[in-house]
């Protein structure tokens, strides 16, 4: 299968004169699974919106394999699939009719879409569910029938807006071991989430965006790497209070970060200082390996955002 | 760089056609009920009981003067509420737009095949009320192969229009301002139950601007054996407010899903 290869050149977009997008750019590499991670209003479903044309840019580029988006017949849109944030099935219609009907959508035969429709159910679970309606599926079963009709004319780039919202851990991990397959299969993946865990375990990239622009880029491992030194240690006082308030640890730690009741602290060697704490029975520690979030949460800031229209 | 530049519907308008003719098919049952049942509740109510008191109009017995107009009434109604409320739940509700803009159709393609959907409902129910009309004589099948395609221009404009309602509504209840200050006024004033000459000229006037105005002057004579009256320019009429309908349609359906 020939690879897709995406990229975005400086992408602006002004919603009422607030900037969403500031010149986002980013490569995907042919076959990558690349995670697009930020907070609510970070620019991550415009960005997905502006890839399939639905976002008219104030400046920037989309290249699909090299060539503008727009100049591709139908946008480009024949080689991608979507799975958009919210489930937007037909609810007229079974599992097995709303993927007919969306293979008429891209103008498959009817021939192609049968033969599709059985690898698909398959693939995601669902055969048992075929000639069920939309209304009788849980949450985890919607999300993998959208996955199924963003396959069903075997596009080479997949867009995922959030993929694993509002699942439960088992519909998770279903959701996530498909996409490893479909990157192993050749397709070239860009999603964006919210979850750390989601993006450590899917992407051989993550990008981390905000206010629109992208913060850091790199292999997982290698974000955390650079931007936290060494381990962690999450110091909170049992009462509530901020721990540590005189600031000790202030010259004794790499970095440190306050989370309102709790003070996160990165160094190398951090047993000295946990000695040191553990000696106060008012403290509760814990020693944990850096993660994705912490890099995320000291990039982005720690407050709080509100939620995103969606 | 902009997409959905397209004017015209593409082949991408049948598949959303189809989408729509399969699940009407699921609901055929209650939906031919109404289609049925209306007309002949009308043609029983008036036809009979204040035609009795009618007697002829235009030299038409009443039940037939009116068989014809509503058939026109019944096409408007049919395109409009289809293209008001079954789209807007498209469009917001259900999100089958928002689906449907994730393949290669374009917004002109999503417009065209709504359009074609709106007539060809349109045209069903107009072919409920002739076959029952029928049933009471008073319908003429002699110039009815040139009223199925009148029909379905009529049911064109009317979708055309609605959707342009459609394109800007934030919910349901917005389309009351367009029933109550558009379709009810033309069903009472654009000749489905008396001439249009018996209104006092200004009234009239409006009447002409109408789109059902012209609808029933195209169909009445030819669902009663005779061939309308300067027919260029109801068509014309028609096709104006087909054509003005969609162009606008698109352009406010362009700036609503292109943000």
């Amino acid at each position: 299968m020939n690879l897709a290869r995406l990229e975005l050149r400086a992408l602006r977009k002004c919603y009422a004169g607030h900037p969403v997008l500031a010149g986002l750019s980013l490569q995907i590499a042919p076959g990558e699974c690349y995670a697009l991670l930020g907070p609510n209003g970070a620019g991550k479903s415009t960005t997905i919106r502006a890839i399939q044309g639905l976002t008219p840019l104030d400046g920037g580029e989309i290249l699909l394999d090299g060539r503008p988006v727009g100049e591709w017949p139908g946008g480009g849109r024949g080689v991608m699939g979507i799975v958009p944030q919210s489930d937007n099935l037909d609810p007229d219609f079974t599992v097995s009719e709303n993927l007919r009907v969306y293979g008429r959508y891209y103008g498959l035969s009817p021939k192609v879409v049968q033969q599709r429709m059985a690898e698909l159910l398959t693939f995601v679970a669902l055969q048992e569910a075929a000639h069920r309606p939309i209304q009788a599926l849980s949450g985890g079963m919607k999300r993998r029938l959208t996955i199924a009709r963003a396959l069903i004319h075997q596009p080479r780039l997949l867009l995922l807006d959030e993929p694993s919202t509002g699942l439960d851990p088992q519909a998770r991990h279903l959701v996530w071991q498909r996409l490893r397959d479909l990157r192993r299969q050749g397709v070239t993946l860009l999603l964006t989430t919210h979850y750390l865990d989601e993006a450590e375990r899917l992407a051989d990239r993550v990008g981390i965006i905000d206010h629109g622009r992208l913060l850091a880029e790199d292999t997982p491992a290698d974000l955390i790497r650079t931007h936290i030194p060494g381990e962690v240690l999450e110091v909170r006082r049992q009462d509530g209070m901020p721990p540590d308030s005189e600031g000790w640890h202030r010259g004794r730690v790499a970095a440190s970060e306050r989370a309102g009741d709790t003070l996160l602290l990165y160094g190398p060697d951090l047993s000295a200082v946990r000695a040191y704490f553990s000696g106060n029975s008012s403290l509760r520690l814990l020693s944990r390996q850096a993660t994705l979030e912490d890099v995320f949460l000291r990039l982005t800031g720690r407050e709080l955002r509100e939620e995103e229209n969606p | 760089m902009t997409a959905h530049t397209r004017w015209w519907p593409g082949r991408g308008a049948l598949a959303l056609l189809s989408r729509n003719f399969l699940v009407w098919r699921k609901l055929l049952i209650p939906s031919l009920l109404g289609n049925f049942g209306d007309p002949l509740l009308y043609l029983l109510a008036l036809g009979y009981g204040l035609g009795h008191f009618v007697g002829k109009m235009e030299n038409l017995p009443y039940m037939t003067f009116i068989a014809s107009g509503i058939t026109a009434s019944s096409v408007m109604n049919t395109a409009t509420f289809e293209g008001l409320y079954s789209a807007y739940t498209r469009l917001s509700i259900q999100q089958t737009y928002a689906a449907i803009l994730a393949t290669p159709m374009e917004i002109a393609d999503i417009l065209g095949g709504e359009l074609l959907w709106c007539a060809v409902k349109g045209l069903i129910s107009a072919m409920a009320i002739i076959i029952v009309s029928s049933g009471f004589g008073a319908i003429s099948w002699r110039w009815l192969f040139l009223a199925i395609p009148v029909i379905f221009l009529v049911g064109l404009s009317f979708s055309a229009i609605a959707l342009c309602f459609t394109a800007i509504a934030r919910s349901y209840d917005f389309f009351m301002y367009y029933f109550t200050l558009g379709v009810t006024p033309m069903f009472l004033f654009c000749g489905v139950f008396y001439p249009i000459h018996t209104l006092p000229l200004p009234v009239r006037e409006i009447a002409l601007a109408l789109p059902l105005t012209h609808a029933v002057l195209l169909l009445r004579p030819l669902l009663t054996g005779r061939l309308p009256q300067d027919a260029w320019i109801h068509l014309l009429v028609l096709g104006g407010f087909a054509l003005a309908g969609y162009t606008l349609s698109l352009r406010l359906f362009r700036r609503r899903l292109l943000v």
